[in-house]
């Protein structure tokens, strides 16, 4: 019994599941990432004190807690909606936190000089953010961002025990067919390491596009 | 919560700051506005009725909920220990005059790092047919000590070679050069990086739930699959966030502590 080849649909099927997981958690981590480190950069305070809780909370909350809260409680609280949605909600405003904190201090790296010296020459603040200071943070946040990304990717397993259908998910079916279970979980551990290894090397050439010798 | 220094604004005039202001109070009213839509829900969905909170009263329960605490306590404890050894033994192998050494600790240490937790864990509780606490334990050591043995490795190479020079050049021998001159430079700056990694472990002894481990999440669920106390999962998420968000905020917090001390010392010196 080859165990790839026989069940090669079942891990086609896991695998692209945690690839969906994985695209639209990182899409819902990003924005409301990014949006969430313009709030604790801004001037405004409450929006400063929200980007902060926002951080605080979700950084100290276990991924499984949130899973359980929204999966298992929003439906309580009147939300209904596809498990698939729940955990790519959950997932990606998990991850959200940790980007928020790469891009604020990815933003923070850029010398106060170099927005005084775009002020003095006259640009206003949307040239001073898109000229000036958004292409030198983002240089250094592509690393820490591609690192939570990889991690975002590896949490995408814990969704497989709330009915997501993921790629870890697939070794129970499989151990019902009476399939060697190690080779099983060898395949699927080839399955993870081809996407965070394809991540990691997407923002390893991102970093190689925007390097600028200096 | 003071303005940061930021290349993005100037620091705000008497006109920008009366704006800022009007822009603060319409935000705050429209989170209250969310804050008072969510309690509305909350209590219109029947989330604060009696019989979902009364199970909260009953000894067995309070028990429940506190062995299950003790229980997430526990596995943390062990795997933080036992992930620091791993992460010391794995760092001295990967730091080794030895080739073979090196490139074996090399390649469990990246294996382990790249691989989900939880397929670790799955894999010891399902393929090995190990008890879920041992499961736990192993598969929390596995990974956080090959993250830890990165850091160890990273903070010994980074104590200026100087320091290792001077000592070799006093006559120390190797092993004495890493116990009293690199190892005591390189904890001072790793001590705060150890610590967000431990936080990581107390988070993740939470997967312990998926294994149905009795720690402290499976303990909420099991009150809250509970047709008796008419399914109060909303409940025992207000009960249990706030003591896991603080258990971590606590350590966290610790590690912030510590990275700011360190860096007062570092400046005074």
């Amino acid at each position: 019994m080859n165990v790839l080849l026989d069940n090669f649909a079942l891990f086609r099927k896991g695998f692209v599941g945690t690839l969906e997981l994985t695209l639209a958690a990182s899409a819902i981590a990003l924005v409301i990432g990014v949006l969430m480190a313009g709030c604790r950069v801004s001037p405004v305070r409450p929006l400063r004190l929200l980007g902060g809780v926002w951080v605080t909370v979700l950084r100290n909350t276990p991924l499984t807690l949130l899973f359980f809260a929204v999966v298992l409680g929003l439906p309580r609280f009147g939300v209904v909606l596809p498990f698939f949605t729940l955990a790519v909600l959950a997932l990606g405003c998990y991850t959200s936190a940790f980007i928020c904190e790469a891009v604020r201090a990815g933003i923070n790296t850029v010398p106060v000089g170099q927005g005084e010296a775009a002020r003095s020459l006259g640009m206003n603040f949307g040239q001073t953010l898109n000229l000036i200071v958004l292409p030198q943070a983002v240089r250094a946040v592509i690393p820490p961002v591609g690192s939570t990304l990889i991690a975002l990717a590896k949490n995408t397993a814990i969704a497989g025990s709330f009915s997501v259908v993921e790629l870890l998910g697939t070794y129970r079916t499989l151990n019902e067919l009476g399939y060697d279970i190690v080779v099983t979980f060898l395949w699927i551990a080839v399955g993870y390491l081809i996407i965070t290894l394809s991540i990691s090397a997407l923002f390893r050439f991102l970093e190689k596009r925007l390097e600028v010798a200096r | 919560m003071s303005i940061e220094s930021s290349a993005l604004y100037d620091v705000p005039g008497p006109k920008a700051l009366a704006r800022h202001r009007t822009y603060g109070w319409i935000v705050t009213v429209l989170l209250l506005g969310v804050l008072a839509w969510v309690i509305y829900k909350l209590i219109d969905t029947g989330q604060f009725d009696h019989d979902k909170w009364a199970p909260f009263e009953y000894v067995g329960v309070q028990k429940l909920l506190l062995r299950g605490l003790g229980h997430t306590l526990q596995v943390f404890a062990w795997a933080a220990v036992l992930s620091l050894a791993f992460g010391a033994v794995f760092a001295a192998g990967r730091l080794s005059d030895h080739r073979v050494v090196r490139w074996i600790s090399g390649l469990v240490v990246e294996f382990f790092r790249a691989m989900p937790v939880l397929v670790m864990i799955f894999f010891i509780f399902i393929a090995m047919k190990v008890e879920p606490r041992l499961a736990l334990i192993s598969g929390l050591t596995l990974y956080n000590g090959s993250v830890l043995a990165e850091v160890f490795r990273g903070g010994v190479n980074a104590v200026p070679k100087g320091q290792s020079e001077a000592a070799y050049a006093l006559g120390m021998r190797k092993t004495t050069v890493m116990v009293n001159i690199l190892i005591p430079q390189a904890v001072r700056t790793m001590l705060p990086t150890i610590i967000s990694q431990l936080v990581v472990t107390l988070k993740d002894t939470s997967l312990g739930y998926l294994i149905s481990y009795e720690e402290f999440l499976y303990a909420g669920k099991q009150i809250a699959t509970n047709l008796d106390y008419s399914l109060p999962f909303i409940p025992v998420v207000i009960v249990i966030a706030p003591i896991y968000i603080g258990m971590c905020m606590l350590l966290s917090g610790l590690a912030r502590y510590l990275e700011s001390s360190g860096r007062r010392r570092h400046k005074t010196a």
